[in-house]
C-alpha cells in the first residue's frame, strides 16, 4: 500500500477518527477547540499531498483505491480524484480549520458536540468528492445531511432552529430517496455501481434502450442534486438554514456538494439527457441570478442578504456548467471554489460582526468603520471578491461562465439569457456596496452606539487573511488551478455522447474541443 | 444425538430453562429481586443459540417428526435472530423490575422464554398445524407480557385489546388452513405445494392464502390489520414492546416466506397474489407513516413506525422467490437490531413507571446522558434509513429486489414514504439534542450495566449490518437457496 493509494482514505477518515477522539476526551472547551483545530489542520496538510503529486497532463482518476466491499450487490470501495474533485477536496480541507477558528468564541457551550459533528460533516463531505462507487457516494451524500441537521437544530440562533433543521433535512432527503430508486434502476440495467464503467456506458448509450426510463432516471439524479445546490426554484430551505446555522456550518452548507454531483453523475452517466435539459437549466440559472440579486437587494437582515447572494452565485455556476462549453464548465468549477472561499469569508465576517453587536439587522448597525478599521478593510475586500472585481478571483469565474453561456449551442437565444445573467452582476454590486454603506458608514447605528465592540483579534486575522490573499492569487494566477480543472472541463464539454465514445478513461487520447479551440484559461490571464 | 432431538434442540433448551425458572420462582420471597432467575434465562437463551449453531454445523436438512419440522439454514437464520432478540430483551429487563415493584417478575422471564419457543417453532415448521401451535404459544405469552404493568390502566387495555383482536386473527389463519386442506387434502406445506398444481379448486386454494394473509398480516401489524398496534405498544412495558415488535414478527415473516416463496411460488400463482401483497405493503407504509406524523407520544410513534416497516418488508415479497427470501430475512434482522435497541434505550430512561411519554419529554437528554442519546440517535437514523446502518441495507436490498422484479413503482412509493418518515424520527432526534423546556419535564434514569451491554450490542449489530452486511446476507441467501431449490 503506497501513500498515493491510501492518501484519500486517510483524508476521508482522519476527521472521523478525530471526532471519535474528541467524543472520548473530557468536555473541556479549550481541549475540544484545540483538538478540532489540530485535526482539521492535519487533514488540510494531507489534502495538500494531492496537488503536489497530481499528474497534470492526464485525464481520468488518480490516487485511486479500488477494492471489493460487498459481493452482492457488487459494491466496491472505490475512491479517486480527477481535475474536478481534487481542488474541491483541498478546498474542504482549507475551509475546515478556518471554520474551527471562527467558532472559537461563537460556540460557547456544548463545544464537544459541536466539534464532533463538525468533523463528521467533514468526512461525509470529502467522501462525496472522492467516492467513485455510486453506492459509496450515496452513503456519504446522505451522511452529509445528518451532522448538519443536528448542528442547525442544536446551535441555531433562534427558536425556529429545529424547524429550519427539519426543513433542510426533508428538502434534501426526499429527493435523495428518489435518487436511490434511480440508482437501483441503473444498477438493475447495468449490474454495476462503478462510476468509470457507468460513464463509459453512458457515453456509448448502453445503459438502457428505454428512453423514457432513462429520462426519468436522469431526472431523479438531477432533481436530488439541484435541491442540494440549490437551483432556483428549489431554494426554499436555503434562506432559513443559513439564517439559523452557526457560521462554520454555513460555510459548507450550500453549493459544492450539489454542483459537484451534477458535474460528476448527471453529466457523467446521462450525458445526452443532461444536454437536452440544458435549456431549462440555463434559463433557471439566469433567472436565479437575477432573482437572488433582486431579493438580496431588499433584505434588511445581513444573513438573509448573504443567503440570497449565495443563491445568485450558485446560479452563475448552474448557468456556466449547463452551457456545455469548455469555458462554461471550467469557469463553473472555478466558481465553486471561489464561492467556497469568498462566500465563506463573507459569512465569517458576518459571524464576527454578530459576536460583537448581537444582530444581523442592518437597521441597527451603521458607522462601524470608525470603530473597527480592520474589519471594514477585510469586509470590503471580501465584498469586492464576491462582486467579481477584475483582478480578484470572482471575476475569473464569472467571466468564464458568462462567456460559456454566450457560446452555448444548447439554447436558442444565448444572448438573451446571458444578458439577464449579466444584470445580476450589476445588482450584485449594488446590494453588496449598499450593505457596506449601511453597516460601516453613515451615522452611528443603535447597536454600535450601545456596545463598544472590538476590532478583529489575532485569531480572526489568522482565519481571514489567508482568504484575502487567495482572492488576489486566484484572481491573477488562475492557470495554476485551471490546469487540473481544464482536464475535466474539456472532457465534460467534449464528451458529446454522439461522437466520442472512448474518451474515458483512456488518458492518452487527445480530446476534441467542440466550439472553443482557444485555451479557456485565458480568461484569468488579464 | 438423534436427528429428531437435534432438529428441535433450541426449543428443548428454552423449554427446560423456562420450566426451571417457574419451579425456582416460589423459593424466592414474593417481593425479592428475581434477578438470578433473569440470569438463568440469559443462560438458557445462550444455550439455545449454541444449540442452533450446532444445527448450522451439520450442514444438512433434517425433516423430522413425520415431516412437520424442517431444520435447514433458513430455520437456523431465524432461530439465531430470535435468540439474539430474546437475549437483548432479557438483559434490558433484568433491572426493569425494581424489587418490590411487582411480585411476578420471575414468571416474566419464563414467559419470555416460552414465547421464544413458539416463535422458533414457527420458523422450522413445514406443517401448518404445527405453525399454528407455534403461533399460539408465542401469542399467549405475549398477550400476558403486554399487560405486565398491572397497576396501569393502559396496560390492561393493551393486553385485552391484543388478546381479543389476536384471537380473531388467529381464527382467520385457522380458516385458511382448513381451506388449504380442502383444496389439496393436506396441511403440510410441501404437500400443498404439489397439490396446488393439480387441485380441482384453485379458487379455494387462493382463498386459503388470502385468509392466512389476514391472520399473519395481523401478527406483523400490516395495514389494514394494524389498528391494535398503537394502543398495545403504548401500554406494554418498553422491553416487551422491543421484543414483540421484532421477534414474533420475524417468525411470522418467516412463515409467510415459506408460504409465498416455496408453497405458492409457481409463476402462475405468484402473479395471482402478488398484487395483494403489493396493496398491503403500500397501505402499511402509507398508513404507518402518516399515522406516526400525528403522534406526540414516543411509543405510539414507534408503533406506527413499526407498521410502516412491516410495509417496507412486504415489498420484498413481491420480488422473485430467491431475492425475496434473502432481502426479507435481512430486513427482519436489521429492523430487530435497531428497534430492540431503540426500545432498550427508552425503557432505561423511563424505568418501570415510564414517565416519559411525549417527544418533548426527551428534550435535554443529550446533555444529561450523551452516550444514551447518541445510541438512540443512531437507532433513529437507522430507522430513517441513513446509509452505513442496518436499516439502510434492509431497505436497499428490499427495494433492489423489487426493482429487479420490475416493480419500480413500489420502490418509488416506498422510498417516498421513507422520505416522509424521516420527519417524525427527526422530531424525536432533534428533541434529544435540544435544550429542556423550563424546569419540569422528564427526569431521566440511567442505564443499568446489563442493559448497557444490550444497548451496546444493538448498536454494534446495527453498525455491522450497515457496514459489513456480507455475513448475515450470506446466511440469508443460503437459507433462500435451500427453500427455492427444494421446491424445484
Amino acid at each position: 500500500m503506497t501513500i498515493d493509494s491510501s492518501i484519500l482514505s486517510l483524508i476521508v477518515f482522519f476527521p472521523t477518527v478525530g471526532a471519535i477522539l474528541l467524543a472520548l476526551l473530557p468536555a473541556n472547551p479549550t481541549l475540544q477547540k484545540w483538538g478540532a483545530l489540530v485535526v482539521t489542520l492535519l487533514t488540510f496538510l494531507f489534502t495538500l499531498h494531492l496537488p503536489a503529486h497530481y499528474q497534470y497532463g492526464l485525464t481520468g482518476y488518480q490516487f485511486e483505491v479500488n477494492v471489493p466491499w460487498i459481493a452482492s450487490p457488487a459494491i466496491r470501495y472505490h475512491l479517486g480524484v480527477d481535475g474536478l474533485s481534487m481542488w474541491l477536496v483541498v478546498l474542504s480541507g482549507f475551509l475546515a480549520p478556518l471554520g474551527v477558528l471562527i467558532s472559537w468564541r461563537a460556540i460557547d457551550r456544548r463545544e464537544k458536540l459541536f466539534y464532533t459533528l463538525f468533523l463528521l460533516q467533514q468526512t461525509a463531505m470529502i467522501g462525496v468528492f472522492v467516492a467513485l462507487d455510486l453506492f459509496l457516494y450515496y452513503g456519504f451524500w446522505e451522511w452529509s445531511l445528518v451532522p448538519m441537521a443536528i448542528l442547525i437544530a442544536t446551535f441555531g440562533r433562534t427558536d425556529k432552529r429545529a424547524k429550519a433543521a427539519l426543513k433542510y433535512f426533508l428538502y434534501a432527503f426526499i429527493p435523495s430517496a428518489i435518487l436511490l430508486v434511480g440508482m437501483l434502476w441503473v444498477y438493475a440495467q447495468t449490474g454495476t455501481f462503478d462510476l468509470p464503467m457507468l460513464q463509459q456506458m453512458g457515453a456509448s448509450h448502453s445503459i438502457s434502450s428505454n428512453h423514457a426510463a432513462l429520462w426519468l432516471a436522469s431526472l431523479a439524479f438531477l432533481v436530488a442534486f439541484a435541491v442540494k445546490v440549490p437551483v432556483f426554484p428549489l431554494h426554499g430551505w436555503l434562506s432559513d438554514a443559513i439564517f439559523e446555522a452557526p457560521t462554520a456550518a454555513v460555510m459548507v452548507l450550500a453549493g459544492k456538494l450539489g454542483l459537484y454531483s451534477i458535474l460528476r453523475f448527471s453529466f457523467g452517466i446521462f450525458p445526452e439527457q443532461s444536454r437536452q435539459i440544458a435549456p431549462l437549466m440555463i434559463a433557471l440559472g439566469a433567472i436565479g441570478i437575477a432573482y437572488g440579486a433582486l431579493v438580496a437587494l431588499v433584505q434588511t437582515d445581513l444573513k438573509r442578504l448573504a443567503a440570497y447572494s449565495t443563491l445568485g452565485h450558485l446560479s452563475f455556476i448552474t448557468l456556466g456548467i449547463f452551457s456545455f462549453t469548455v469555458a462554461g464548465i471550467d469557469g463553473g468549477v472555478y466558481q465553486i471554489i471561489n464561492h467556497g472561499i469568498s462566500g465563506g469569508a463573507l459569512f465569517m465576517l458576518l459571524g464576527a460582526l454578530y459576536e460583537r453587536y448581537g444582530t444581523y439587522d442592518m437597521r441597527e448597525l451603521g458607522g462601524v468603520a470608525q470603530k473597527l478599521p480592520w474589519m471594514v478593510t477585510l469586509f470590503v475586500i471580501t465584498a469586492l471578491s464576491n462582486i467579481g472585481l477584475p483582478g480578484l478571483n470572482g471575476f475569473v469565474g464569472e467571466f468564464l461562465t458568462l462567456s460559456g453561456s454566450l457560446q452555448t449551442i444548447y439554447v436558442a437565444h444565448p444572448m438573451l439569457w446571458t444578458t439577464i445573467a449579466t444584470t445580476g452582476v450589476i445588482f450584485g454590486a449594488g446590494y453588496m456596496l449598499w450593505a457596506i454603506q449601511r453597516v460601516f458608514y453613515g451615522g452611528m447605528g443603535r447597536r454600535p452606539d450601545e456596545v463598544s465592540g472590538w476590532d478583529l483579534d489575532a485569531r480572526e486575522q489568522v482565519a481571514l487573511w489567508p482568504m484575502a490573499v487567495l482572492f488576489v492569487v486566484m484572481g491573477v494566477a488562475s492557470p495554476y488551478w485551471m490546469r487540473a480543472i481544464d482536464s475535466f472541463g474539456a472532457g465534460a464539454a467534449g464528451r458529446t455522447a454522439v461522437t466520442d465514445v472512448h474518451v474515458y478513461p483512456n488518458p492518452t487520447k487527445n480530446l476534441a474541443l467542440p466550439e472553443t479551440p482557444v485555451s479557456s484559461t485565458e480568461g484569468g490571464a488579464h | 444425538m438423534s436427528s429428531a432431538l437435534l432438529s428441535i434442540l433450541p426449543e428443548v433448551v428454552l423449554t427446560v430453562t423456562g420450566v426451571l425458572i417457574m419451579l425456582a420462582d416460589p423459593f424466592f420471597a414474593p417481593k425479592a429481586s428475581k434477578k438470578a432467575l433473569g440470569w438463568l434465562a440469559v443462560l438458557g437463551t445462550l444455550g439455545a443459540a449454541g444449540a442452533t449453531l450446532l444445527q448450522l454445523r451439520t450442514h444438512q436438512i433434517l425433516l423430522t417428526f413425520s415431516g412437520s419440522i424442517q431444520m435447514d439454514t433458513f430455520s437456523v437464520f431465524f432461530h439465531l435472530l430470535i435468540a439474539s432478540i430474546v437475549l437483548l430483551t432479557l438483559l434490558v429487563s433484568l433491572d426493569y423490575f425494581k424489587p418490590g415493584a411487582t411480585s411476578h417478575s420471575g414468571e416474566y422471564f419464563a414467559l419470555v422464554l416460552f414465547g421464544a419457543v413458539g416463535m422458533m417453532l414457527m420458523t422450522c415448521s413445514v406443517e401448518l398445524l404445527m405453525v399454528f401451535i407455534g403461533l399460539e404459544i408465542s401469542s399467549i405469552s405475549t398477550y400476558i407480557l403486554a399487560g405486565y404493568r398491572k397497576g396501569q390502566a393502559t396496560a390492561s387495555e393493551s393486553s385485552l385489546k391484543y388478546f381479543l383482536l389476536g384471537s380473531f386473527a388467529t381464527a382467520f389463519f385457522l380458516y385458511g388452513i382448513a381451506l388449504a386442506f380442502g383444496a389439496t387434502g393436506t396441511t403440510s406445506l410441501n404437500g400443498i405445494a404439489s397439490g396446488l398444481s393439480v387441485t380441482a379448486f384453485p379458487t379455494m386454494a387462493f382463498l386459503a392464502l388470502a385468509m392466512m394473509l389476514v391472520g399473519l398480516g395481523f401478527k406483523v401489524s400490516a395495514a389494514p390489520f394494524h389498528v391494535w398496534t398503537p394502543d398495545v405498544y403504548q401500554g406494554a412495558p418498553a422491553p416487551v414492546v422491543g421484543l414483540m415488535s421484532t421477534a414474533p414478527k420475524a417468525a411470522v415473516f418467516a412463515v409467510l416466506l415459506r408460504i409465498t416463496a416455496t408453497t405458492y411460488s409457481s409463476e402462475l400463482l405468484h402473479a395471482r397474489w402478488v398484487w395483494l401483497i403489493g396493496i398491503i405493503a403500500v397501505l402499511s407504509m402509507t398508513i404507518g407513516n402518516l399515522g406516526a406524523l400525528l403522534q406526540k407520544d414516543a411509543k405510539r410513534m414507534l408503533a406506527y413506525s413499526s407498521i410502516a416497516h412491516a410495509g417496507y418488508l412486504m415489498v420484498a415479497y413481491t420480488a422473485l422467490p430467491a431475492d425475496s427470501i434473502a432481502a426479507a430475512a435481512f430486513y427482519t434482522a436489521g429492523y430487530a437490531a435497531m428497534n430492540v435497541g431503540a426500545f432498550a434505550v427508552i425503557s432505561q430512561l423511563g424505568g418501570y413507571d415510564e414517565p416519559l411519554r411525549t417527544i418533548d419529554d426527551y428534550r435535554g437528554l443529550a446533555q444529561k446522558h450523551p452516550v444514551l442519546a447518541a445510541a438512540l440517535a443512531f437507532f433513529l437514523l437507522s430507522l430513517i434509513g441513513i446509509p452505513f446502518t442496518g436499516g439502510f441495507f434492509g431497505k436497499f436490498y428490499v427495494f433492489n429486489a423489487a426493482i429487479g422484479a420490475g416493480h419500480v413503482w413500489l420502490a418509488v412509493l416506498g422510498l417516498l414514504n421513507s422520505g416522509v418518515a424521516c420527519f417524525y424520527y427527526l422530531r424525536l432526534l432533534t428533541a434529544l439534542y435540544s435544550r429542556k423546556l423550563g424546569e419540569e419535564g422528564g427526569e431521566f434514569e440511567g442505564s443499568s450495566p446489563a442493559a448497557a451491554i444490550a444497548i451496546a450490542g444493538a448498536v454494534l449489530a446495527t453498525l455491522l449490518l450497515g457496514v459489513l452486511p456480507g455475513k448475515v446476507l450470506g446466511l440469508a441467501q443460503r437459507g433462500a437457496t435451500v427453500q427455492v431449490s427444494r421446491n424445484r
